[in-house]
């Protein structure tokens, strides 16, 4: 408050007591621009590169995946060589990359534009390129919907074991121990022999997706929400301790709306990030039932089948197995250093 | 030992036994709520031969009796019953021959992952933040993120296909250095990860400064003080280890045609082998089980600290 240039002087200085002008106004304003939880998480995720490079890649990896099979030129189940009411033409068969087939080349020498097959096609003459693109599509799919429905089951089976405790606590604990010791490749691999054979899916909605990826589904389903409700149980059993639930329950809420209006949105965090973490997972075990032969149905390609396919041939045609390779590589690799990036942004403990 | 010790293992050994006969009970019936069973759908046969079949399969008897010979039969000698495609064989039989490899491929695998892992971890985590570290980061992160037929087809393009250095074929001298390589680069990657973020954490530590305030000499830190105890988390890790070992050898040993307990299991999945995948999944569920169990049982043994629920 005293002027600076006449330090001993015990005079106030006038212009301190002027009222703020415009600019000054705005620089106070700006020095705390209000922020959220999320937005902050949001400014921590993009400051971390690889985190947000991972998402690019995602991000475009799975547009592409949607959009192009609508506008490409081929389907993922047309056999090229196929023409209804004529003898199949087998030197669409095994196409190099860049290479036509016999029809084909007749119809560039007519001085047709045709759309190259990039990576060629497959010993039964479908555009490669196409079922590579397709088949991430899959495999996406997979991932996603298998880690929303672990998802939905562990939270509300987490969260109905946490705020109640007591008596139904330990019965679903119990049952969670159970299915956690029980070897789960091996669980997933008998329930999807049997679910292959007894699942009939004919005429329903589902008959699109085929047996086993539902099949595929109710496995993750039934054994993967344990350990999303192991972690949302112990979440919940710290909070409902709060201040805020106690008012909650003294004002007459019920225990539904407690769970979905104050636990469940202030554990969020966690649950994103298991999910997030948990999509590279049901890729992972996608691809291992489809080298089993337990995958998508044929002719619909996934990643894992399509590698799986390309082991037959894979001395001459190499670039078969390396390319959805590194498509899963690239997937569950962006998507588990996402994950990372996503705990590191958006953990309140690890801030702290 | 203390009484506490004692209930506790007594639980762990309870709920192990549990574990396994839901294991055997699960894997029973669900494999006969199969349609049709296991004669049909092959070439047409008559009823009597369908009869005469089933009769001596036991399959004409109710369900829950023959669960209760299936069950007795696991339990006191060890049977479970003979192969349906492989004519004139027990199951017990075909899971014992494939172990002679199996076990093999899977102990060395397990050996060498365990201790190139704590050596890359131990490296990485003195190291921290220098070139070695991040290059022993990235390729773990890469190896955790491709899933092993893909790591062992790249193994097999580049060493028998490419370079012809080893033989593509399992069975042959030398086939096995391929399949333990393509077995191990997972879990190895996994301990590595381990032990350098619990090395890491053991160095932050106020014993460890201790010991550097008084002069204690960086080797005599780093085996007598450091790594010792950075290694108890890494234990946990043996039982998953073992059961992503045994899973991950239906894939080697198909690749690679390694005559072991996975190939068996994978063609009697593609042969509809009702009893083998039956035996094949209740032998190989109850071996990760106790793996499991011993592993728990050692951690805690380990580390007194660690409180028994």
């Amino acid at each position: 408050m005293f002027s600076a240039n006449k330090p001993f002087s015990m005079h106030l200085d006038p212009d301190a007591f002027r009222p703020a002008t415009e600019s000054e106004k705005e620089y106070i304003s700006k020095m705390r621009p209000s922020s959220t939880f999320f937005r902050d998480g949001c400014k921590r995720l993009l400051r971390n590169k690889v985190a947000t490079i991972s998402l690019i890649v995602i991000v475009l990896v799975t547009i592409t995946s949607i959009v192009l099979p609508m506008v490409w030129p081929y389907s993922y189940d047309a056999m090229l060589g196929v023409r209804p009411g004529k003898p199949a033409d087998s030197s669409y068969n095994n196409l190099q990359p860049f290479t036509w087939g016999k029809t084909e080349l007749k119809r560039i020498e007519a001085g047709e534009k045709l759309f190259p097959h990039i990576f060629g096609t497959d010993s039964h003459g479908r555009d490669y390129f196409i079922r590579v693109v397709y088949g991430t599509r899959i495999s996406l799919a997979v991932g996603f919907f298998a880690s929303i429905i672990v998802l939905i089951i562990g939270m509300t089976i987490g969260s109905i074991a946490g705020y109640f405790g007591g008596k139904v606590d330990i019965v679903i604990m119990r049952i969670v121990d159970m299915i956690y010791s029980l070897p789960d490749m091996l669980v997933i691999i008998l329930l999807s022999v049997v679910l292959n054979r007894t699942l009939n899916v004919d005429g329903t909605i589902f008959a699109k997706i085929g047996a086993n990826v539902i099949s595929m589904f109710i496995v993750f389903g039934l054994l993967y929400w344990v350990s999303m409700a192991r972690l949302i149980r112990g979440q919940i059993l710290s909070l409902r301790e709060q201040e805020y639930v106690l008012s909650a329950q003294a004002t007459g809420a019920g225990g539904s709306w407690i769970i979905r209006k104050h636990l469940l949105p202030n554990c969020i965090s966690v649950i994103i990030i298991s999910t997030a973490l948990q999509i590279p997972n049901a890729i992972f075990t996608e691809s291992f039932l489809s080298f089993l032969g337990l995958g998508v149905n044929a002719p619909m390609p996934s990643l894992g089948s399509l590698a799986s396919d390309a082991l037959n041939g894979i001395t001459s045609y190499t670039y078969r197995l390396v390319i959805p390779a590194v498509v899963i590589c690239l997937i569950v690799l962006s998507l588990n250093l996402f994950g990372d990036g996503l705990r590191d942004a958006f953990d309140p403990k690890l801030n702290a | 030992m203390s009484s506490k010790l004692m209930f506790y293992i007594l639980k762990r050994v309870l709920l192990a036994i549990l574990t396994i006969w839901i294991v055997i009970t699960v894997t029973f019936f669900i494999m006969h709520a199969v349609p049709g069973g296991p004669f049909v759908g092959e070439k047409a046969i008559s009823k009597e031969a369908q009869a005469a079949l089933e009769a001596k399969y036991g399959l004409d008897k109710p369900l829950f009796e023959q669960y209760t010979t299936y069950l007795r039969d696991i339990l006191t000698k060890f049977d479970f019953g003979p192969s349906l495609k492989q004519r004139g064989r027990q199951v017990i039989d075909i899971i014992m021959d494939g172990m002679k490899t199996s076990a093999k491929l899977g102990l060395i695998a397990a050996g060498l992952a365990a201790v190139f892992g704590i050596v890359l971890g131990a490296v990485a985590a003195i190291r921290r933040n220098t070139i070695l570290d991040k290059t022993i980061m990235v390729i773990t992160t890469a190896f955790v993120s491709m899933p092993s037929f893909i790591m062992g087809s790249f193994l097999l393009i580049i060493f028998s296909v490419s370079l012809k250095w080893l033989p593509a074929n399992g069975a042959m001298k030398g086939g096995l250095v391929l399949p333990v390589i393509t077995l191990m680069l997972y879990p190895m990657s996994y301990i590595t990860r381990l032990t350098r973020s619990s090395m890491l954490d053991v160095l932050g530590q106020d014993y460890i400064r201790t010991a550097r305030a008084k002069g204690v000499s960086k080797w005599r830190i780093i085996f007598g003080h450091a790594l010792k105890n950075s290694l108890i988390p890494v234990i946990t890790y043996f039982g998953p280890m073992l059961a992503f070992i045994v899973t991950g050898s239906m894939v080697v040993e198909q690749i690679f045609a390694v005559p072991g307990i996975g190939r068996q299991f994978v063609s009697s999945i593609t042969n509809r082998d009702y009893t083998m995948i039956m035996g094949t999944t209740i032998f190989l569920a109850s071996l990760i089980v106790i793996m499991n169990l011993v592993s728990d049982l050692l951690y805690k043994a380990v580390d007194p600290r660690i409180e028994f629920e």
